[in-house]
């Protein structure tokens, strides 16, 4: 395998990794904040307007960092800055 | 495959680059302010409104409840602020059911300008409700080693807003646009229906985040809380 060969495997496998791994853990975060509010829902549906509004911030706060592994994996496929460096030599031959 | 906008040009001299994130934020900015003008020309107190000004009215006691359930008891100074990156927001997603219309806030470029805008801000309110010493004393509490920290704070959750805002916009147009070419017609549909959703969802947590951050800069590291100002 070429060096060229490497770097498009290496690139397409990592975004692959990034975004399965990187989705895993805020997920299951996600999921332990909507159980505990539901059930602190169940509890106070007096408070339900701070209980929605502080899960919401909470979730986006955790789904940010889905969000980071989903950018570089998408980076990494679509605008891979050493993919381009290959081609820009490539072509410079 | 287009990351962004950005890279869809409309028309080009020399070094100006007229893109798409470009048109579609003035044409939305176009859209809002003139739309808002035409429907607050001729507003009307008495029982008899138009619909228009029910909606309008609708969005903007929406938006100061909202304000004031986060802790600022005095909504109507971040309205103008925190309403205008709320409703740009939400209108940058909501009109993705315009075909051929894409969201600017897909570009990186337009989010990031609008989390300086709240990076610029923060401070600003700070400083207009603290004044200077009292705001700039909130950076080494409770201790001097925190010093480090709330700077970095301060620009770590700029970059996650940008971010955060251009990852989901992106994702929801990149989700579609893949869809498309492996099970066209039905699911693309289903998933654009979501993208409304999450667009919402996102206009709502960027301008409740922002809001929080003003209400602690503001407020919270007062010493003693004042009572309450009749409203």
């Amino acid at each position: 395998m070429d060096s060229m060969t490497l770097i498009a495997v290496a690139s397409i496998v990592i975004a692959g990794i990034t975004t399965g791994f990187g989705t895993m853990a805020p997920a299951l975060g996600e999921g332990k904040a909507v159980a505990t509010a539901l059930s602190s829902l169940a509890q106070q549906p007096d408070a339900s307007a701070t209980i929605t509004r502080t899960l919401f911030v909470g979730l986006a706060m955790i789904e940010s960092t889905a969000i980071y592994c989903f950018v570089v994996s998408m980076i990494l496929v679509f605008a891979n800055p050493f993919w381009n460096h290959v081609i820009a030599q490539t072509a410079g031959k | 495959m287009r990351l962004s906008p950005d890279q869809m040009i409309f028309w080009q001299l020399g070094f100006l680059k007229l893109n798409a994130t470009i048109v579609f934020t003035w044409g939305l900015m176009l859209v809002l302010v003139v739309g808002s003008r035409l429907i607050t020309r001729k507003l009307s107190i008495d029982l008899k409104r138009s619909r228009w000004q029910n909606l309008l009215e609708m969005v903007v006691t929406g938006i100061v409840k909202q304000i004031k359930e986060v802790g600022l008891s005095q909504p109507r100074k971040y309205l103008g602020f925190l309403g205008t990156l709320f409703l740009f927001v939400a209108a940058a997603s909501l009109c993705t059911i315009i075909p051929g219309y894409e969201p600017p806030t897909a570009s990186l470029s337009t989010t990031a300008a609008l989390a300086l805008c709240v990076f610029v801000a923060v401070p600003f309110f700070g400083l207009k409700e603290q004044g200077v010493g009292n705001y700039l004393k909130s950076y080494v509490r409770p201790t001097f080693i925190m010093l480090p920290f709330n700077i970095i704070s301060e620009l770590s959750r700029t970059l996650a807003l940008a971010v955060r805002l251009f990852g989901n916009m992106m994702s929801g147009a990149m989700i579609v646009g893949i869809l498309l070419t492996i099970m066209p017609f039905i699911f693309p549909i289903i998933m654009t229906l979501l993208g409304l959703l999450t667009g919402m969802v996102q206009a709502y947590i960027f301008s409740i985040l922002a809001a929080v951050y003003i209400a602690a800069a503001t407020r919270a590291r007062k010493p003693k809380p004042e009572p309450e100002a009749k409203l």
